[in-house]
């Protein structure tokens, strides 16, 4: 059984208590500690800046030409903190608890109670670096509801609130590059811990655009290097997102936990074809104002406004009366998949469900809006007019987004949605300070698997990012680096340097070397067309052991037959991309083996021989309530660890939304 | 933040433009409103008047120190207004050392706004061609005809203008120098109150407004004086 | 929405690296559909390139949903391509039609050099905000979000400045290859908040001062950068500039090293 380390105490005294006794560093000695961030998103560009901000000397790096350009910059609906602005009934407890429940109990009570502690510590801190949140006419932060939760917590900026947050978190890092605190390295790609005597001493970094491998030295290394959604080839995620940090931390004996945890998100824009690079996903947040249908008659083929309100099958508020078209992403993605299975999807490929905004367009805010401007019994049109000024000012760049990939409009034609993968649950296995099983090497945000269970709520990814970057780590990495304050900087010519640097240069040659026939996006995409039919919303135990054998099969192919042109010593992304795609199919195997051995139904993990008579997920709690963390044995082997969860405060329940 | 900082910064070199335009702008309103005494002459006010208002006028302008001092201040205006503009070219051109295939041309711009340059160009030999034509015979070589008004004894700038304005071509070059005028004035003018900080859309589109009146309306008054002359309206 | 497939003549700058000298090369590509983006069609083209044994071509591009400011190509003389309020990876294949030459170069400025292709080096953006791009505030300094009541109009303003993604268009499309809307937005954003006002007057002088040493030039009023920002951040912002500009240069005794 693994240590999660815990501290001992009533839950809600937990990170009071152990702020309260964990070891610190003198500022003296952090100006002599050396830190390594990889990945400059929320977390990273938090972590990089709070670190710095202390007086530890921070080398950050990111693929991207700029640290602004994470991909956490394209987070759109909001981020979760327990204000209770609102006066409607929130708490720290209510935010922890409904995470938990969300996350369908398999998430640690102890991290995430931390984590709704200090969610309202972020949205203050964000205040003041000038976060543009929206806010009320009296000048006071406003707050939206976000799907799965009964109070509205969430903070927003209109649906660029990740762009607003990670531009705060870019600031404050960029501020310390002045100061010369952080040295930032961008366009570079971390692609191996070097470990000296069992600690994370540093990385083996390659400049992306000279080609060359460089090593750097830190007392610790931080992995916040985001999640693996591109494993499926389609997702929302950016086309540089990649597992690559994370893996190579796995395959150096980092325990990767719950890897077939993944999220897909009911509300993207539907693939029109095979040249699709990318899925872009339409906020959640819209489901607040928008209703999912489709239509009761098979084959139709009127328009969707020329079908009448009674021919509809509003199945989320049909389904799940209470919550209705609120219910958490798991049971709204599964439920739409359900339809389009049962034939009743619209759209040309009929993989697509409409998300309508008409009605509270109308009703909503159109009749408000007539209210305020005192227009007695205002007719359609004028309704239609005030509720699109409205609807403009909350989700105005979705809507034009929206039209551009579509070219349709979304203020008079219901949107087409369909569920994309979206975010990874699953990530390095890390213990309450974030520190992973190798000492010294910690993971922060999505590339850790630690607050969000086996699904994620909405609005609560950014909130993670920042917690971990701003408020926990800075806190938690004292308690280990005050332990090294005597371990003078390990020069990058050290032994372990050597080796870890030729065996990433021996990769890099061996790939450069195959000069097959297929192109790295070519394999990137059977890759992901295995993974979404057989580890995507469903899975079965067949499904599971042939994609097993596939990627199996799929990886020899690679090996043997990847094209790559141009040469290592110059600015090469296939050569980039071939490193990720390698380390995407491993990845792919262990998703679906840790998929295949988790036999029960929890958050976004469907198995379908696990499922309630009427269709929702199954969970096995006798049997699985434990986090699955894998050690890397050899090629096509893994053991499985399991760190047990122990839920003190709350009960376990089969989650209900009806 | 020392002077010479303030006013050699990007923003600064343009502040000097926008400072020394909005000048000229101001001596274009008098001088403008001087000149157009000429109109005076006009069948429908007093044909008798030949070029006596304004003559008059211009006196009082020249024997006026505080007008002679201005000159002077307007000299220097034009001449910070002018190199300064060159310089800003220059540097600003150097800037992209590798064009465009294809150019931007005027997607999102009015020509003339990206012609300022050239405009001021144009402008520029206009004035040579108009100083050497009344304000050196005047001020510098006295050349001009004496004229007594009751007890004020003043040289007779009107039969000079009347002189010039007989050839064609010279007055086809001065309606060209008021074109150019105006396409400078009609960007420049609300560009002036854009540098100088006016970001509130009320006072935008006031100077926006201001600024096309202006730009159309004082160089179609210039441009009228000569034209005006030619055609023996005046004179 | 309609779709329809279309073959396209493709002329792209190829430049192997900072040093070498670059040019065009001219492409043809078949049976495009209108819902590609362009990026989904310069995929293509590339995945044709490689099966060819030819060299791809290099751009950089990331999230792909018009964000993260990564894309920068500069379409048939205009930065971002023909639509406007949009990134070129939003751009798509419906802006064209069967039979079209496309021109694509990369951003050109002396401050963005090429790196390879269509990718250019756009730190000096970074350098920008180090010079004061930012409200200096450690972590944990901070008080209750709600006890700093912000006016909804300057909210609303700051919002629409911080929309920036930094992608660089403005300095592509300037006749001047000036970053001024770039540094407007920033300076913009942080002079409208409360939170920024004790450093709004370092803040626009070190900005700019960083700015002129980058390279970039001066501002003219031309509009383009407006006309061409994917954000469709106003020039309005530029005039908040200068007026904190005189306002700071006035007031500050600082130096700040301006040439």
């Amino acid at each position: 059984m693994l240590d999660s380390k815990i501290p001992a105490g009533p839950l809600e005294k937990k990170w009071t208590d152990y702020k309260g006794h964990c070891k610190l560093v003198n500022p003296a000695n952090k100006r002599k500690l050396e830190i390594i961030v990889v990945g400059t998103g929320l977390a990273g560009a938090s972590a990089a800046a709070a670190l710095a901000e202390q007086g530890y000397k921070v080398k950050a790096f990111c693929f991207q030409d700029s640290p602004r350009r994470a991909h956490s910059i394209a987070a759109q609906g909001g981020i979760n903190a327990a204000k209770n602005y609102q006066n409607d009934g929130d708490s720290v407890f209510r935010l922890f608890y409904d995470t938990i429940k969300g996350g369908d109990y398999r998430a640690r009570e102890g991290n995430v109670h931390r984590l709704a502690e200090v969610s309202a510590n972020i949205i203050d801190q964000c205040v003041a670096q000038g976060v543009p949140f929206a806010r009320e006419y009296g000048g006071l932060l406003n707050n939206r509801s976000f799907g799965g939760t009964q109070v509205k917590r969430t903070f927003y900026a209109a649906g660029q609130t990740g762009q607003q947050l990670l531009i705060g978190a870019y600031q404050a890092l960029e501020r310390q590059v002045a100061l010369g605190n952080v040295t930032m390295y961008s366009r570079h790609e971390m692609l191996d811990v070097v470990i000296v005597d069992g600690k994370a001493r540093g990385i083996i970094a390659r400049d992306l655009i000279s080609g060359k491998l460089e090593r750097y030295f830190g007392h610790a290394v931080l992995l916040c290097s985001g999640g693996y959604g591109n494993v499926f080839y389609l997702s929302t995620n950016a086309m540089g997102s990649n597992v690559t940090a994370a893996w190579k931390a796995h395959k150096r004996g980092a325990y990767f936990a719950n890897p077939c945890f993944t999220q897909i998100h009911p509300t993207c824009i539907p693939v029109t074809g095979d040249h699709q690079s990318k899925l872009t996903l339409m906020s959640e947040s819209l489901r607040n104002d928008g209703r999912i249908w489709v239509p009761k008659k098979k084959d139709e083929t009127r328009r969707p406004n020329e079908i009448p309100e009674e021919e509809r099958d509003y199945y989320l508020e049909r389904r799940y009366p209470a919550f209705g078209n609120l219910v958490p992403r798991d049971v709204a993605s599964r439920a739409a998949k359900e339809r389009c299975d049962a034939g009743d999807g619209v759209g040309t490929t009929k993989q697509a469900v409409y998300l309508d905004f008409r009605h509270n367009l109308i009703n909503k805010y159109g009749r408000t809006e007539a209210s305020k401007q005192g227009i007695v019994e205002p007719d359609e049109t004028t309704l239609v007019a005030l509720g699109k000024e409205v609807v403009k000012e909350e989700y105005g760049n979705l809507f034009d987004m929206y039209e551009k990939i579509t070219g349709e409009n979304p203020y008079e034609i219901p949107m087409r949605i369909y569920p994309a993968v979206h975010y990874t649950m699953g990530g390095l296995w890390v213990d309450y300070e974030l520190m992973t099983n190798i000492p010294g090497l910690y993971s922060l945000g999505e590339a850790n698997f630690s607050d969000h269970g086996a699904n994620r709520l909405g609005a609560s990814a950014l909130m993670q990012g920042l917690a971990d970057g701003y408020f926990v780590l800075p806190y938690t990495i004292g308690n280990y680096l005050s332990d090294e304050i005597a371990t003078k900087p390990i020069p990058t010519t050290h032994e372990a340097f050597t080796t870890t640097e030729n065996a990433v240069n021996e990769r890099i040659n061996k790939l450069m070397g195959i000069r097959g026939k297929q192109s790295v996006e070519s394999f990137h995409k059977r890759l992901g067309k295995i993974m979404w039919e057989r580890c995507g919303m469903a899975r079965n135990a067949q499904g599971l052991e042939q994609a097993i054998r596939e990627i199996r099969d799929l990886k020899d192919e690679f090996w043997r037959d990847v094209r790559i042109p141009g040469s290592i010593d110059e600015l090469n992304a296939e050569l980039d991309k071939a490193g990720r795609v390698a380390d995407f199919i491993e990845l792919g195997e262990l998703m679906c083996i840790d998929a295949l051995h988790r036999k029960e139904s929890c958050g976004g993990h469907f198995r379908e021989e696990h499922q309630t008579p009427e269709g929702e997920a199954l969970r096995r709690d006798d049997e699985f309530m434990y986090v699955a963390a894998w050690a890397l044995k050899g090629e096509h082997d893994w053991e499985l660890n399991k760190e047990e969860l122990k839920y003190e405060l709350v009960k376990p329940s089969q989650r209900s939304y009806k | 933040m020392k002077w010479t900082e303030f006013f050699t910064s990007s923003v600064g070199k343009k502040l000097v433009m926008a400072l020394t335009g909005l000048f000229l702008i101001s001596f274009l309103v008098v001088h403008v409103g001087l000149n157009s005494c000429i109109f005076n002459d006009l069948e429908w006010f007093d044909p008798n008047d030949n070029g006596r208002m304004f003559n008059k006028a211009a006196h009082f302008m020249g024997s006026s120190v505080v007008i002679r001092i201005m000159e002077i201040g307007l000299f220097v205006g034009i001449l910070i207004h002018a190199i300064q503009a060159y310089v800003l070219y220059v540097q600003n051109t150097s800037k992209r050392k590798i064009g465009y295939k294809v150019k931007m041309g005027t997607k999102g711009s009015t020509w003339y706004s990206k012609s300022m340059t050239l405009l001021g160009t144009l402008l520029l030999l206009f004035l040579i061609m108009h100083i050497s034509h009344f304000w050196v015979p005047s001020r510098v070589t006295g050349t001009l005809d004496p004229v007594q008004y009751g007890d004020t004894h003043t040289h007779d700038l009107f039969a000079r203008m009347v002189a010039v304005f007989q050839n064609p071509w010279i007055v086809a070059l001065y309606v060209a120098g008021c074109i150019s005028l105006g396409w400078h004035l009609l960007h420049g003018f609300q560009a002036t109150f854009r540098t100088l900080g006016v970001s509130n859309k009320k006072y935008l589109v006031m100077a926006n407004s201001a600024g096309l009146i202006f730009s159309i309306l004082v160089p179609v008054l210039f441009a009228l004086m000569p034209i005006s002359i030619y055609l023996g309206w005046i004179g | 929405m309609e779709h329809y497939i279309m073959n396209l003549t493709l002329k792209v700058w190829k430049q192997k690296n900072p040093a070498s000298n670059g040019k065009f090369e001219t492409y043809q590509v078949k049976n495009i559909s209108s819902e590609m983006s362009l990026l989904e069609m310069f995929d293509v083209l590339n995945e044709q390139l490689i099966s060819e044994g030819n060299d791809p071509i290099a751009f950089d591009h990331d999230c792909r949903e018009g964000i993260c400011g990564a894309c920068s190509m500069y379409v048939n003389g205009r930065p971002h391509g023909p639509w406007h309020g949009t990134t070129t990876c939003q751009l798509h294949m419906r802006a064209f039609k069967d039979g079209d030459t496309i021109v694509v170069e990369p951003w050109r400025a002396n401050a963005f050099p090429v790196i390879k292709d269509l990718v250019v080096d756009r730190t000096a953006f970074d350098r920008i905000i180090q010079a004061g791009g930012y409200i200096s505030v450690n972590t944990g300094n901070a008080v209750d979000g709600n006890t700093i009541p912000i006016e909804k109009e300057k909210a609303d303003k700051a919002f629409a400045a911080a929309a920036c993604i930094g992608c660089g268009a403005c300095v592509a499309a300037c006749k001047n290859s000036s970053a001024l809307l770039f540094v407007a937005a920033k300076v913009s954003h942080l002079a409208l908040l409360p939170q920024g006002d004790p450093e709004r007057r370092t803040r626009v002088l070190s900005m700019v001062a960083q700015m002129d040493k980058e390279g970039f030039g001066s501002c003219t009023f031309t509009q383009a950068c407006e006309a061409v920002c994917p954000k469709e951040i106003s020039v309005t912002n530029i005039s908040r500039l200068n007026a904190e500009y005189i306002a700071g240069g006035l007031g500050s005794d600082k130096d700040y090293g301006h040439q």
